[in-house]
């Protein structure tokens, strides 16, 4: 278990929202996530996160697609079990592009799927914690973690004063873990979330 | 300062008379040598090189208002700070018309048949396939259907060129502007719709197709129109990059240049899987009356420009233009702009070559020197065109949305 404390701070408005973020990162605090309920244009760049490396690794699960399908057709069609379709030549590269094709899309689908699932620590049955429920309706939540000098209550205020409408701090597991919500209160020491209506 | 007003910059004039130059005298010479030749063949490779020329370019600059008006109907916001770019170019649709038809008139009335076989009257009687299709490759509907689409192609071109301006005077009202979008949105429907008819079907089956008057192929359109829109986009990209060098279009940033980008990457691999769709139905099917197509281009005397073609066409812009940083590179950009445009002429070169001189094809001082005529004949009268009114419109209801694209 690697429970941290954070500072969370909401806004409802992304043109707070942004001059905040800029705020944060030049006073030197350590910003974990933003979570938005919609993509908001060019925040990435404010929270300066460097840019995916994902489309890297859909090449080359595209390009293992595209060797795994040239590689077994071609084996099978002209060395384990030669067949003449037609008269045409065994080594029928052209009737095979289809399926070249259509395993390349499915490596590099599959793949990018599944590592961006690895990346953002998502899966089926796997927990992540919420630092606030409104997250993913209408608020934007800026989480801010805290280092052994962190002074919490200056950082509340901070977060205040750039225009947060509610400010908390929570205690939570950065990373995933098995089962149910409602059993993992025990996770947190301290339960601080409010909900607002 | 913003610099709203082009002006054609002397480099640019220089290279514009250049390529003028090299091409008139390309021109007289191949009407003294090969048109007033006694040769017949020379006569084919003179008309069919400068019809390969002429559709390519007239294709090539009707895409760029398919590409305007493909987006005024997607009410996509995001071309709005360059559309006077692909305006401008779009602006030849009449030129090259008048061009194109005069070569028509040319080869159909002075009975060139080794280009259009389907015009030798005798040849049809005793042909059972050209019999069957003279309903619709006779030279009464093809002009008659010809100056129908240049008509309503320049006609839509010149009402979209007409209504962009109007964005140039004054701000509009909110009710107003809905209007002007709606007005927008109409005529590019129109345009589009038409476009259907034209290029999508019609058009190249009567113009290309029915050089190989015995084959068909219902995928040729979208092939050839896959062909001219990478062209068409390949030179937005360059006046982009051009008129950026120069300090203009200061609200289109490399945002809009790599959605551009985008656009050439994805209508590359287009192109080629309608290419390809062609091709293996074909291969796979194996009818001799189909497979003749191929022959002579996949394992004849074509051979080398198929595979300069598939290489430039193809394998090129999916390595080069696959990452984010190239798209947005003006040297990368610039340099495979070229390479497509030439590579998508050379694509038109073997849908022509094949079918009217066969194996007795050349790629020498006429041809290159057409296409340096062809090319002077676009800068000049884009330059033209850029110089005639302010280089965005300042007014347009979407202008805001569009200095603020993001990717």
């Amino acid at each position: 278990m690697n429970i941290k404390k954070f500072v969370v701070g909401c806004f409802d408005d992304e043109a707070v929202l942004f001059p905040a973020v800029k705020k944060v990162r030049k006073a030197g605090y350590k910003i974990h996530d933003v979570y938005t309920p919609f993509p908001v244009h060019g925040l990435d760049a404010a929270m300066g996160l460097r840019e995916t490396r994902l489309h890297t690794a859909g090449f080359i699960y595209g390009l293992s697609g595209t060797c795994t399908a040239l590689g077994f057709i071609s084996w099978v069609l002209t060395k384990d079990w030669v067949l003449n379709y037609g008269g045409k030549p065994h080594f029928a590269l052209a009737a095979w592009i289809p399926i070249i094709f259509e395993l390349t899309v499915l490596f590099s689908a599959v793949g990018m799927t599944l590592t961006f699932c690895y990346l953002c620590q998502i899966a089926p049955f796997v927990k992540r914690h919420h630092f606030h429920k409104r997250a993913t309706d209408d608020l934007f939540v800026m989480v801010i973690e805290c280092t052994s000098k962190t002074n919490v209550q200056e950082t509340e205020n901070f977060l205040k004063n750039a225009g947060a409408l509610e400010v908390n701090t929570q205690l939570a597991e950065t990373g995933w873990w098995l089962g149910r919500y409602d059993l993992d209160r025990k996770l947190f020491e301290s339960k601080t979330e409010t909900i607002t209506a | 300062m913003i610099k709203q007003q082009f002006e054609t910059p002397t480099g640019y004039k220089k290279w514009t008379y250049g390529f003028l130059a090299v091409g008139l005298a390309a021109f007289i010479a191949g009407v003294m040598f090969l048109a007033l030749s006694k040769e017949e063949h020379d006569h084919t490779r003179f008309w069919a090189v400068l019809l390969q020329n002429s559709l390519f370019f007239l294709f090539t600059c009707n895409a760029c208002m398919f590409f305007i008006c493909a987006n005024t109907l997607g009410h996509s916001a995001w071309q709005t700070t360059f559309r006077r770019v692909p305006e401008a170019i779009s602006a030849l649709v009449p030129v090259f018309s008048v061009i194109t038809l005069v070569i028509f008139i040319a080869i159909i009335m002075g009975g060139q048949t080794h280009i259009y076989h389907w015009i030798d009257k005798k040849a049809v009687a005793n042909d059972k396939i050209l019999t069957w299709k003279s309903g619709f490759l006779n030279p009464t509907f093809f002009f008659v259907w010809t100056i129908i689409t240049m008509f309503v192609w320049s006609y839509t071109g010149a009402k979209m060129r007409k209504l962009s301006r109007e964005a140039d005077d004054e701000q509009m009202a909110t009710e107003q502007a809905r209007k002007y979008i709606w007005v927008n949105t109409v005529w590019s429907g129109i345009f589009i719709v038409f476009f259907a008819l034209t290029v999508g079907s019609t058009i190249p089956w009567l113009w290309l197709m029915s050089i190989d008057a015995h084959w068909y192929s219902t995928m040729y359109s979208w092939y050839t129109f896959g062909s001219t829109f990478v062209s068409g986009l390949a030179l937005i990209a360059l006046f982009i990059i051009f008129l950026k060098n120069h300090n203009y279009l200061e609200y289109t940033t490399a945002e809009h240049l790599q959605d551009v980008g985008k656009y050439i990457f994805a209508f590359s691999i287009f192109w080629t899987y309608l290419w390809f769709a062609q091709f293996m139905l074909i291969w796979y099917g194996n009818i001799p009356e189909e497979t003749i197509y191929f022959k002579i281009r996949f394992q004849g005397p074509y051979e080398s420009i198929f595979w300069i073609n598939f290489c430039v066409n193809f394998i090129a812009p999916i390595l080069i233009l696959m990452t984010r940083g190239s798209k947005r590179n003006y040297a990368i950009m610039t340099f495979m702009a070229v390479a497509l445009v030439l590579g998508h002429w050379l694509d038109f070169y073997q849908m022509v070559m094949p079918g009217t001189l066969g194996e007795h094809y050349s790629l020498g001082w006429f041809e290159w020197g057409t296409l340096a005529l062809f090319i002077g004949i676009t800068m000049h009268f884009t330059g033209k065109a850029l110089s005639k009114s302010p280089l965005m419109p300042k007014y347009h209801p979407y202008i805001k949305e569009s200095v603020m694209h993001h990717t």
